[in-house]
Order: C-alpha cells, then sequence, then structure tokens
C-alpha cells in the first residue's frame, strides 16, 4: 500500500504516476473467517477496520453484493453531527464526531471532515423555548451547541428568508459549531484501505443468499461465491436488515422507507454552513463543488425501490424556496433515493439479533452516515468480545420489549 | 406522479391516500395474559417484506380503509379491494 503524502503526490507526479498501487486487493473468499461482515458500506468497513485495530481480529471478510459504498454510504447527504436530546444518544453520536474528527490522519486518506457548523432554524417563540431546552441538553452531554438570536441566523446564513413577505418568520436558531459535512465515499474508501492493509478480506459483488445455520446458531453464509463459514456474522446492511433478519427468522421493528436527496448545478459560494429549517423539513449545504446538497423528510411509504418521485421532490424544493428565495432559478442536476431503516423510536439497533452468532447494526434510519465511525467502532466490541460496550448496551433490541425508547424522533424534533 | 386505485373511488393520484399499516396484524386478546414479547411483537415487528406486500390503505378524500397489494421494490400496484372482502 502506498502512503498517501504531500510528498508522494509530488513524487508521482514527477514518475508519471507510475508508483500507486492498488488501494485495496480483490481476494476470493476463503472457506471460513473468524468474523464475517455482511455489508461493505461505511458500517460494515469501518467494523472491520475497528475489530482488526482496536481488537486484534484480521481473520475477518467483508462481503458485499455491489460495490463498496454503492448503497445509503454513496446516497446521504454527508451531514456529521451529534445535536441529540438524550444522555444515551449524545454519548452514541459525540462519540462519532470525536472519531470523524481525527480520522483523515489515522486512516491516512482525507475525509474532508468540514466543521462549518450546523444551523437549526426557529419560527415562533415557543419554539425558541424549546430550542433553548435542546441547547441546555446539549450542553449538559458535554457536547457544543448555541443558541442564536435572528440576527446571529442571519450573520451566520444570510440567504435565509428575512423577508416581510416569509411566511414563518424565523426568530434565532440552534447552532452546533462542530457539525459539518464530510465526504461520503471517501469514509467507506479510507476504512476499506486501512482495513485491508491490516489484513481483512474485501468481497465485492458477492450476495449474500441465506445464513447456514447448525443446531439454532447461525454459523456462516450462503453467498453466490459459494459457502462462507464464520465464528461470528454481523449484518450491518441498513435497508435491507429485515431481508437478513428474515432468513435468520427473527422479527424487527423496522420499516425501510425511501429517503431521497438532491444536488444543483454547481454555484459560486453562497452557503459555508449545514441549514435546516424545520417547519419545511428542508435543508442544505454547499459542496466543495459548488453543488448545492439538498435532503428533506423521508416518503411515508415503506419502499425497497431506490429511486425519487416527484411528491417529495415537490415538499422539499417548496420549502427550499421558502427558506432561500434567491435558489429559485437554481436547477437540479441529480435526484436519487436510497432505503433508509426506521425504528419506532429514531434510534439505532446495536447487539444480538436473536439467533445465535448473528449481530445487528441497523436501524439508524436517516442518521447513517454520521454516526459511521461510533457505528463501526462498537458493533468491532460487539462481535469481538461477545458484549456491549458501555455507550451501545441502551440501544439493544431489547428495549422494545422492556420499554426503555429512546425517542429522538420526538425529543430531539429531528422530522423523521 | 404515479396512479393509485381507490375501490370506492377509482383512479387518483397518489397524494390522495394515506398509507396506515401492514395487513394482518391483530391486537393479542387482553382476556389472557400477555407477556412483554407479545405486546412489542404487535406494537412494533413489521414484516416489511421486499416484493409483493399486502397493506392497509385510506384514500383520504372518501375516508375510506382499503387492502392495498404493491410491489416493494418497482412500487406496481397488483390490487386493491375493500377490507369487507378479505374478510367475508
Amino acid at each position: 500500500m502506498t502512503r498517501y503524502s504531500a510528498f508522494s503526490v509530488f513524487r508521482e507526479g514527477l514518475r508519471g504516476q507510475t508508483g500507486w498501487s492498488k488501494a485495496w486487493r480483490t481476494p476470493t473468499p476463503r472457506a471460513a473467517y473468524d468474523v464475517v461482515i455482511i455489508g461493505g458500506g461505511g458500517h460494515g468497513l469501518a467494523t472491520a477496520y475497528y475489530l482488526a485495530r482496536t481488537h486484534g481480529v484480521t481473520n475477518v471478510a467483508v462481503i458485499e453484493k455491489g460495490g463498496l459504498g454503492g448503497g445509503n454510504t454513496g446516497r446521504n447527504t454527508t451531514v456529521i453531527r451529534s445535536n441529540y436530546f438524550y444522555p444515551e444518544s449524545a454519548a452514541l453520536y459525540d462519540l462519532s464526531v470525536k472519531l470523524y474528527e481525527t480520522l483523515s490522519r489515522e486512516l491516512n486518506y482525507n475525509v474532508m471532515f468540514s466543521q462549518r457548523g450546523m444551523l437549526a432554524t426557529c419560527h415562533s417563540e415557543p419554539e425558541m423555548e424549546m430550542a433553548a431546552r435542546q441547547v441546555n441538553a446539549m450542553r449538559l452531554n458535554g457536547v457544543d451547541a448555541e443558541l442564536l438570536t435572528r440576527d446571529q441566523v442571519r450573520k451566520r446564513a444570510p440567504l435565509l428568508n428575512f423577508g416581510p413577505d416569509m411566511r414563518f418568520p424565523i426568530h434565532g436558531g440552534v447552532s452546533q459549531p462542530r457539525a459539518g459535512t464530510g465526504r461520503h465515499d471517501a469514509v467507506a474508501w479510507g476504512y476499506a484501505r486501512a482495513a485491508d492493509a491490516r489484513g481483512v478480506d474485501i468481497i465485492q459483488n458477492c450476495e449474500v443468499l441465506d445464513l447456514l445455520t447448525e443446531g439454532g446458531r447461525c454459523i456462516g453464509v450462503r453467498t453466490s461465491k459459494g459457502d462462507i463459514r464464520a465464528g461470528v456474522v454481523g449484518a450491518a446492511v441498513a435497508g435491507h436488515s429485515s431481508v437478513i433478519a428474515d432468513m435468520a427468522g427473527v422479527d424487527l421493528p423496522i420499516t425501510s422507507y425511501a429517503l431521497q436527496a438532491f444536488v444543483s448545478e454547481p454555484l459560486k459560494p453562497v452557503l459555508d454552513t449545514v441549514v435546516l429549517c424545520p417547519p419545511f423539513g428542508t435543508y442544505l449545504s454547499q459542496s466543495d463543488k459548488g453543488g448545492l446538497v439538498i435532503g428533506g423528510g423521508l416518503d411515508r411509504v415503506p419502499s425497497y425501490g431506490q429511486r425519487g418521485n416527484l411528491p417529495v421532490q415537490e415538499t422539499v424544493l417548496a420549502g427550499l424556496v421558502e427558506m432561500m428565495p434567491a435558489l429559485a432559478s437554481v436547477k437540479l442536476l441529480r435526484h436519487w433515493a436510497g432505503i433508509v431503516d426506521v425504528t419506532p423510536d429514531s434510534s439505532p439497533i446495536l447487539g444480538p439479533s436473536g439467533l445465535d452468532g448473528l449481530y445487528l447494526n441497523c436501524g439508524w434510519g436517516t442518521g447513517g452516515f454520521k454516526a459511521i465511525p461510533a457505528g463501526g467502532y462498537l458493533f468491532a466490541h460487539l462481535l469481538a468480545t461477545g458484549a456491549h460496550h458501555e455507550i451501545s448496551r441502551p440501544f439493544d433490541r431489547a428495549r422494545f420489549e422492556t420499554g426503555h425508547l429512546i425517542d429522538e424522533g420526538a425529543a430531539s424534533g429531528i422530522a423523521h | 406522479m404515479q396512479i393509485f386505485p381507490c375501490p370506492f373511488c377509482g383512479p387518483r393520484n397518489e397524494t390522495e391516500f394515506h398509507f396506515a399499516g401492514e395487513l394482518g396484524k391483530a391486537r393479542p386478546t387482553t382476556t389472557e395474559a400477555v407477556s412483554a414479547k407479545e405486546w412489542a411483537s404487535y406494537l412494533y415487528a413489521q414484516r416489511n417484506e421486499k416484493g409483493a406486500v399486502h397493506e392497509v390503505w385510506m384514500h383520504l378524500p372518501c375516508s375510506e380503509l382499503f387492502v392495498m397489494e404493491r410491489d416493494s421494490v418497482t412500487m406496481d400496484v397488483l390490487g386493491a379491494r375493500s377490507l369487507r372482502e378479505g374478510a367475508e
């Protein structure tokens, strides 16, 4: 593996770019591994990396039915934040933000984490009171947060609508300065390259067709490239978690929905932070290439179809034009959808599946990208030790039976 | 826009319809003891199938609930009938 540095770029420039090696190998699957991870997206690859780095478990395979990061990892709007309400969520998502802060250096791969801050606007005095509660909760949980006045919001994002015709005038906002955006593909590729360098086999274009079970225990997977036995199997397959659960004969409290996103033609810099307007459910940021990356609420119809549709497009873009009327004439370049795995309390499920030998990392819903380092870190702990890390314990699926739900949908007012 | 069939009003725009839930989920009988597992299954578990699905939908203008059969991958509508038809 060639180490990436300013010097190596300079050297290869002089040598005609002949000295680069492949970022990862293309191995044929072995008959057995200590750990098999289903799903070569961010969470699966991060899990493999932390298994090797933190736990010294390198006899690991990541099985991916398509190409790396081709699912939700490559379809999200790249926002990274930890502005959650409950202590359990704050511990989880802030672990992720902290790992992201040092990730480029750790992986020797630029994931372009840009801490440009995130701003959520408030549009009434009662909303300002709820915002103060949110800010206080975040600070008590050790997460940075600021309550902004209308003038401060205007200074931060002058493109927002402050005109007299705005249907819901802006009263202020909540800001998380450490939030930001990253390069989603680079997160998958960086983890893949670092895991591969530690001996993990990454097997692409290999679909899991069934689970192998013996005596009520999962002992491997049946794939399109043959059977692979495993000490333990971990599934990190997002929107397809119910399909794996069906193979395992366990039920899951998950519904798969399409979540759509949009990117505009490239513009000169107009916005240097992430802005969310909750009443419209629309949020956006501007990428380094200049495109506006726009997201909104999820479809209210269960779906496995990875594509967008017109009614949601209309809702999201109507919100955008109300938020920032100056963008009304901007043209869209692309519009797509990913399939997200939504739980009843908008919190993830980490832990044993209910079938011995099979563990689940799922239920991240609309916010899986921001959680990739923490999801991988905690899932690796589960797979290596068979026990929960303190941070992942509250997210065990047992909470649906005990009633200890972590209802972030209601608490932090996330749109979905 | 996609056209959905209401068994009572005929083909209508998809924005007039509301997804209510999966078909066939029965509330546990509380005349007997119901375990936490059974309650959790009733309240939260979803079949969430990939492919052909049977779901309960409401057509908002006429407020009638009905059963729609869809393909959850292609989003094709495979059929629609009133809830009463299935019960008989």
